[in-house]
């Protein structure tokens, strides 16, 4: 085979595409199943997205709130995501996260304690009881640096910096990856018996968002183009609280823990504007609805000086915001010139989660392509049409180690692939060719534009008029990709990345706007102004399926799974 | 709106030189969005590392006008525009390209370490009081911008012998863990060269989550060496009762 001499090439059981939480746990669990695994990653190792995450780990140990247990948080999951959820993958989600977290503290993680000295949990929005385990306002930080550390003790092989550009398969299951070295632009071939897809979100296709430059939709347009089925993808979650001023740190993360630990939110008037919104749960709603609120009193002129709301904490002790929340009292200081004990910080809506993405099987994280799985925000079902605050960690760590479960289980039963070179050199052709054009665009001006074309007209309010007019938009924006230019060498080279990114971008942008069209309601995170209603007889009842047919897209509308009994009598308890 | 003048190393290991760029400037603005603007605008192969771009990665580390910073918390109004704002990238590893250092060494010296090993039959009660003084070692985010900056691997070059500032928190992490069950004394002094470091807190200047590194790590940590290692009465004690040295 031509491929085995021209390309460095390496094979393992599972690969694992994606260095984040959920990426981490997955390889953890593949080697424990003795599986030969590798991990691949855009960025250096324990620089992926979960080390932003900053409010906790959603867990039912009722360490603080003795009433709690799975039922509730499952409760809690089930309605936060307005029903539309996988019900078993809730289930699992909400019975196996205590175990998950007594895991990582077991491998050396230090959570914040209570007096009695068990895991101290924070309240949070949508969650009945106090249930986030955390370290101060730095979970992340301290889930996947123990992730890591385990890991790497564990011998899993370690790509960093490399990316993939394309899944290998052999017409009917995957077989590997083809992807490329940043620092030397070297291709590489992976070859896999079963590759697990753990690349995180897409909040890079919007302008204001609180994600990093990873976070261009890399897995799911991958494996969309490979075969698989995309979930929901009208579901983006628009995190309430992101910085507004100054210009360069909007979107920048607030951390949901600030309203967990006491924060009010307050209008321009001085009013605490969630009375009208939800009296009941205040600024501890969920996110769809506090980031409504928001972004409505702004649009009705009761906004910030900069156009957003304000949210104080500064009636706390000084002394105690700065030990629950230091990177916000940091962050806000050295950024943006505010102590966050003394006044209040000006926040907004800013794009922050995918609850759409691969569809999977809750117990293996099997995607609909055999060879292929998908966990964290890559994958959908869990969150349904909104995640609640916690949730997100907690995903990472159970369905990360089920689908490296699954993952090593189909490897060990997987004949021993063939790679199709024609494959691998079509995804060579089609990456060199913006070094080829004699002129064209820079990738940097075409991604611009589709930051605005999303941010402007598929955002948190929604209206068959925009959106008609984003689809034509993003033909347009499809066009300029294909005719980008990049310059320089294929050494480190940004522009080129983006080049390839910006495909990515695309391809779910496409996939976020027809599924958005397609339900007319509004539910959780997706809010037609045309149709602001549920709709329970129809779009109650139906998940939205995305999947390649030929060059084109296809949409087509999907059953939700019926509640089994004892489950659905859980979600009729008024308690 | 005024403009900036930034002067930014581009090249690699062997050839290389700084370049002007004219950026021009917004309120609360960074570094780190001056050489996004860079690449957007002027130069898109400018190869810069950078993740979350708000101080939490340790991605972004570079040297601002010849201080090692993490260019995402660098504001430009607290540099003087009177003259140009120098980039270059970290100098005690080797470029790849632009302000892209190759950073591997960190990765193995970690691999040297042995991880977190609990007591047996630990019932996994640990107290806050306990834990605070951990959790400041835990609060890295390995910028390296600490390993960087310690002559014994800037001017020095003990790399192999050394394992830096960085790894000495990792290890007080481990050391000062409430639940811990391993000694990595030995590992400290023979293959980590904790003795190279004379505290002169260079590290800790420099840390942006503010760790007192030598203060709360390597002070403690050297005086676990010397307790175990050289502490004339231990010694004598070893030796009436025949305990194996430590060797």
């Amino acid at each position: 085979m031509t491929n085995q001499t021209k390309y460095e090439t390496h094979e393992h059981d599972v690969l694992i595409i994606g260095a984040g939480g959920a990426g981490l746990r997955a390889a953890i669990e593949g080697l424990a199943a003795g599986a030969r695994v590798a991990v691949v990653s855009k960025s250096l190792l324990g620089k992926a997205h979960t080390v932003m995450a900053e409010g906790g780990i959603a867990a039912a140990m009722a360490n603080v709130d003795k009433a709690d247990s799975w039922r509730t948080h499952f409760r809690d999951t089930m309605r936060g995501g307005k029903l539309m959820n996988n019900w078993r993958m809730a289930q699992l989600h909400a019975q196996e996260a205590p175990e998950r977290v007594r895991e990582l503290e077991q491998w050396g993680a230090l959570f914040d304690r209570t007096s009695d000295g068990d895991i101290l949990q924070r309240a949070f929005g949508g969650h009945t009881f106090k249930r986030l385990c955390h370290v101060g306002d730095r979970t992340g930080l301290e889930m996947i640096r123990t992730l890591q550390d385990r890991g790497v003790q564990m011998g899993f092989d370690v790509f960093m910096e490399c990316t993939i550009i394309r899944l290998l398969t052999d017409g009917k299951r995957v077989v590997g990856a083809f992807g490329y070295w940043r620092e030397q632009g070297r291709f590489v071939v992976l070859k896999a018996k079963a590759v697990v897809m753990a690349t995180g979100g897409i909040g890079k296709a919007w302008r204001v968002t609180s994600n990093s430059w990873e976070y261009t939709g890399d897995g799911m347009a991958l494996a969309y183009d490979a075969g698989a089925e995309l979930l929901d993808m009208e579901f983006v979650q628009f995190h309430p609280t992101g910085m507004v001023w100054p210009p360069g740190v909007q979107g920048i993360l607030v951390t949901e823990a600030v309203r967990g630990e006491g924060g009010i939110l307050r209008n321009k008037e001085g009013q605490r504007f969630m009375e009208k919104y939800d009296p009941k749960r205040m600024e501890l709603s969920t996110r769809d609805v506090v980031a409504r609120s928001i972004y409505t009193e702004v649009r009705e002129g009761r906004g910030s000086e900069h156009g957003g709301a304000y949210l104080d904490i500064s009636h706390k002790p000084a002394e105690y915001v700065k030990q629950k929340l230091p990177s916000m009292y940091h962050q806000f200081k050295e950024l943006a010139d505010v102590d966050i004990t003394k006044g209040p910080m000006e926040v907004g809506p800013t794009c922050h989660y995918m609850m759409g993405g691969i569809k999977v099987e809750a117990e293996t994280a099997a995607s609909s392509l055999p060879g292929l799985f998908a966990a964290g925000e890559a994958a959908a079902g869990l969150h349904g049409a909104n995640r609640l605050g916690g949730n997100s960690l907690s995903d990472l760590l159970v369905f990360g180690r089920r689908a490296g479960l699954g993952a090593a289980a189909y490897a060990s039963k997987a004949p021993a692939a063939s790679i199709d070179d024609a494959q691998i050199a079509e995804a060579e052709r089609d990456m060199l060719a913006p070094f080829d054009r004699g002129e064209g665009e820079n990738p940097y001006t075409v991604h611009r534009d589709l930051q605005e074309v999303m941010q402007n007209l598929v955002g948190i309010f929604r209206v068959e008029e925009d959106m008609t007019k984003a689809m034509g938009e993003l033909e347009k924006l499809k066009a300029r990709a294909a005719r980008v230019r990049v310059e320089g060498s294929r050494l480190f080279n940004p522009g080129w990345h983006l080049s390839k990114d910006l495909k990515s971008m695309l391809t779910v942008s496409e996939a976020v706007t027809r599924s958005a069209m397609a339900r007319k309601e509004s539910r959780g995170a997706h809010s037609r102004i045309d149709f602001p209603k549920l709709d329970e007889q129809v779009w109650g009842r139906q998940h939205n399926l995305i999947t390649r047919d030929g060059a084109g897209m296809k949409l087509q509308q999907i059953p939700v799974d019926a509640i089994p009994g004892e489950l659905n009598e859980l979600l009729a308890d008024e308690k | 709106m005024a403009d900036a003048i930034l002067e930014v190393f581009r090249g690699n290991q062997e050839v290389g030189a700084a370049k002007q760029y004219t950026v021009p400037i917004a309120p609360g603005m960074v570094v780190l969005d001056a050489l996004h603007y860079i690449q957007a605008h002027l130069e898109p192969d400018l190869a810069v590392r950078w993740n979350c771009k708000a101080g939490k990665c340790g991605s972004c580390s570079a040297e601002v006008n010849g201080k090692p910073r993490l260019t995402c918390k660098t504001r430009m109004d607290a540099l003087p525009t009177d003259k140009p704002i120098t980039v270059y990238p970290m100098k005690s590893f080797p470029v790849i390209k632009d302000l892209v250092t190759d950073v591997s060494w960190n990765y193995r010296v970690n691999k040297k370490i042995p991880p977190f090993s609990p007591k047996p039959k630990t019932d996994w009660k640990m107290y806050q009081e306990d834990m605070d003084r951990v959790q400041e070692f835990r609060k890295c985010i390995e910028c390296f911008l600490c390993q960087n900056v310690c002559h014994v691997v800037r001017d020095h070059h003990k790399k192999e012998e050394f394992g830096g500032p960085r790894f000495f928190v990792r290890v007080a992490s481990l050391e000062m863990h409430p639940l811990d069950n391993v000694s990595r004394v030995k590992l400290l002094k023979d293959e980590l060269g904790i003795g190279y470091c004379n505290i002169t807190k260079c590290c800790t200047e420099v840390c942006p989550e503010e760790i007192h590194i030598t203060d709360n790590a390597i002070i403690p940590l050297k005086e676990r060496v010397v307790d175990e290692y050289y502490d004339p009465i231990m010694k004598l004690v070893r030796k009436i009762r025949g305990a194996p040295k430590p060797d």
